[in-house]
């Protein structure tokens, strides 16, 4: 591990009234780490997620990003700065593909023709095809595409960190699998630290470099697939076999030298 | 006469200008008013459910208040703070038409505004909230960029609604001194001319209907994300803006102001005195339908130059006074009081347009009433009807009070529906007008009033303070003073009250000059 990590957070704790959401939460992610974060729901994941960019601000603990507390940062700058891939898009529906994708290069004040040039760039990356999507309303893409273009639009002022909710969650399997890997791609090209949230093990384990799990506000268990599984925790280990426990059942009935 | 050859309707269009210019005029300086309140506020409350609870609580009050009303009290408020501003700050301003009107419409159009803008904003998928903060939009940049833009189409349908409301309400803004699309209604209904009516009620639902269509086409282009047609509508309308104040634009003072109440006599007067001012060489025009008080007010301030009323009214209602005296002391008296105030008592016409009890000859022969004396004896089987003043007016209380009056019921009505009621028996008793000339049409009795109870209503001249040295409108105004006796002017007011080409309040006016001034 890199001396300087990209996020690091400290004994960070938030609660919502009585609920404790995020509960004494310790966790480095590396510079260029792909880190996914796996838990069921309301066990703190996109809580957790959203303090680093104070969408949510902390009740207690520390939180860096590349080396700063960011509360000696001023939040907008923060997010600007911080690329974020909302669960099934977050896209503006009154704003055009290419508006959606220069956004946030348009709040920084960069100039128009420079947004323009890196809109084209950035749907060439997420592989839209450039003169059938670029001046389209969201509501007229598919999942997928929308998708696609919540990810460009993350990546255009050029972030070296990404944050992403369940960003695959509400896709058909295909695209799913098709974006995941397009992103890992991404992701290496491009030398980003991404921080995902999802809970479907089996993503966790294809797409990442480090999975930590976390129940009830605690992160359970941190590592890379191989060192989850050496975990003495009952829930991490039940949600590790669950990937194995698929891929047996999909051998048994599933011809071994069939087209999957 | 068809319906369609009726001249009438080439007299409606000749005043289409003038009202419609200034019925959109009214409407537009409301709404724009109406919009810059509403919209901050709907913006400032939306995250604050209880400051926003408080404020759509008293819009929703202020549009259970009927429109006439809440028009109505706008004046007497304005009066008061123009007093305050004059003792303050030694400037005043005109309480009277515009300001009034265009105040109370901007008040009824902010609930629909501030409950569309709410809910609009409001509505938005909080997701898309997160996602403004999340690429890094300030609060600000938040409102403008992604809520404003997407609550706009329900906020512009509670513009589209607000707009047809004001559109519709202005047309009441006539008897508080604002030309509008209302002085068709007003004066068709007072001097039973259905064509103005008509004309009137089809000209506003035309504008009103127009501006929805045009507004809701707007509406569906910002739904629909299409520029084309927000931009057909938007031009749309500022064309319709244009076309209806274009005309009336530019166009020089208007000169006198003759004022009239709302009733037949007064539409025919102030037009027989816009004549004799035109005919002097002075320009003129009358301002028709204004409310009692509303008018003295208008007088006092220069906003109506002149105007005729009733000693008697004034007596009571300006001076406060109770005890009744005789003719000529009463406008005596009178003309000191109001000189005190630098209004001229120029003269009376002639005539004495008094209320007085009345029922069906037939009917008091029939009783043996002759007098209000004899009346009390059968009041309390009867039922009376009076205008819409009339019952909290002191004469009615005086009445009461010298013959012990007691009615087995008492209705309000509009003063030229009283006659016919009483003719055919809906009620037994109105409180009508001696000057008016359905008694002789239905054959009915005017009862004595031997106690003297009612004061006299001479029919008085009157001038505002700064005409008071005006020897040109003097002159040309003196040929009338004595000259209109009680029959003249009953035949007149039964001529105004027909429902033919000669009935309108010019052509009465103009029967009227041809008799009294050759004598």
């Amino acid at each position: 591990m890199s001396p300087k990590p990209a996020i690091s957070y400290q004994h960070v704790t938030k609660s919502f009234g009585s609920l404790r959401a995020v509960d004494d939460v310790s966790l480095d992610i590396a510079e260029g780490e792909f880190l996914a974060i796996v838990g069921g729901s309301g066990s703190g994941k996109t809580t957790l997620l959203r303090l680093a960019n104070r969408l949510i601000e902390a009740d207690g603990g520390t939180i860096l990003v590349e080396g700063e507390d960011v509360q000696n940062v001023d939040p907008v700058a923060l997010r600007r700065r911080i690329g974020y891939v909302f669960q099934s898009g977050g896209l503006f529906p009154h704003l055009s593909v290419a508006d959606n994708i220069g956004i946030t290069p348009k709040l920084l004040g960069e100039p128009a023709a420079a947004i323009a040039g890196r809109v084209d760039e950035l749907l060439e990356l997420v592989q839209l095809d450039r003169a059938s999507h670029r001046d389209r309303l969201p509501e007229a893409l598919s999942g997928g595409q929308r998708q696609r273009v919540g990810v460009a639009r993350a990546l255009a002022a050029k972030p070296r960190i990404v944050l992403m909710d369940e960003p695959f969650g509400a896709l058909d399997p295909l695209t799913r699998d098709a974006l995941g890997d397009d992103y890992r791609a991404l992701h290496r090209s491009l030398g980003l630290t991404t921080v995902m949230i999802t809970h479907d093990m089996t993503e966790a384990i294809l797409l990442a470099d480090r999975i930590a799990v976390m129940r009830g506000g605690k992160v359970l268990a941190q590592g890379t697939p191989a060192e989850l599984s050496s975990s003495d925790d009952a829930y991490v280990l039940e949600l590790l076999r669950t990937p194995r426990r698929q891929v047996d059942r999909l051998n048994a009935l599933l011809p071994q030298s069939g087209a999957a | 006469m068809s319906l369609f050859t009726d001249p009438r309707w080439g007299e409606a269009l000749s005043h289409l200008a003038d009202y419609l210019g200034n019925h959109v005029r009214v409407s537009l300086a409301a709404l724009a008013l109406g919009l810059a309140v509403s919209l901050p506020l709907a913006i400032l409350t939306r995250n604050r459910p209880a400051p926003r609870g408080i404020l759509l609580a008293l819009a929703s009050i202020v549009q259970t208040v009927p429109g006439l009303a809440l028009l109505a009290l706008f004046y007497p408020l304005l009066l008061l703070a123009a007093s305050v501003t004059l003792a303050w700050f030694g400037v005043s301003f005109s309480a009277f038409g515009f300001l009034p009107a265009m105040l109370a419409l901007a008040l009824y159009s902010m609930l629909p505004v501030l409950r569309n803008g709410i809910t609009g904003l409001n509505g938005i998928d909080p997701a898309l909230i997160e996602a403004a903060k999340g690429v890094g939009m300030t609060a600000r940049q938040s409102l403008v960029m992604v809520e404003l833009p997407l609550a706009l189409p329900v906020m512009m349908a509670g513009i589209r609604t607000a707009t047809v409301w004001v559109i519709g309400t202005a047309t009441l803004s006539t008897p508080i001194g604002q030309t509008s699309l209302g002085n068709y209604i007003f004066a068709g209904l007072q001097t039973q001319n259905w064509v103005f009516v008509l004309f009137g009620c089809l000209a506003s639902a035309l504008l009103a209907l127009a501006v929805d269509q045009l507004l809701g086409l707007i509406e569906s282009g910002l739904r629909l994300r299409s520029r084309l047609r927000s931009g057909l509508g938007a031009v749309g309308i500022a064309a319709l803006v244009a076309a209806t104040l274009v005309p009336t634009m530019g166009r020089s003072s208007q000169g006198y102001v003759v004022g009239a109440k709302t009733f037949a006599e007064q539409y025919v007067l102030s037009a027989l005195m816009r004549d004799r001012l035109q005919a002097a060489g002075l320009s003129a025009t009358a301002r028709s339908g204004l409310g009692s008080s509303v008018i003295f007010e208008a007088l006092k301030a220069g906003d109506v130059d002149l105007y005729v009323d009733y000693s008697g009214t004034l007596w009571a209602n300006q001076l406060h006074r109770t005890d009744i005296k005789p003719r000529a002391e009463l406008v005596a008296e009178l003309k000191t009081a109001l000189a005190r105030e630098n209004i001229t008592l120029l003269g009376e016409l002639g005539f004495e347009n008094a209320y007085a009890l009345v029922m069906p000859k037939k009917r008091a022969e029939a009783l043996g009433i002759r007098t209000i004396a004899d009346l009390s004896a059968h009041a309390s089987t009867l039922s009376i009807a009076g205008d819409y003043e009339f019952f909290s007016r002191p004469e009615w209380a005086a009445l009461q009070k010298a013959y012990g009056l007691q009615f087995r019921a008492q209705r309000q009505m509009q003063p030229d529906f009283m006659y016919a009621a009483v003719a055919s028996g809906e009620v037994d008793v109105i409180a009508g007008y001696t000057s008016d000339g359905l008694i002789a049409k239905y054959d009915l009795t005017a009862l004595d009033d031997p106690k003297h109870a009612i004061p006299p209503y001479d029919a008085i001249l009157l001038l505002a303070p700064k005409r008071a040295g005006d020897e040109r409108l003097q002159a040309a105004l003196k040929p009338l003073l004595g000259r209109i006796d009680i029959t003249t002017m009953r035949e007149a007011n039964l001529r105004a009250s027909g429902n033919d080409a000669n009935s309108s309040p010019d052509a009465v006016a103009k029967w009227l000059w041809g008799k009294v001034g050759k004598q």
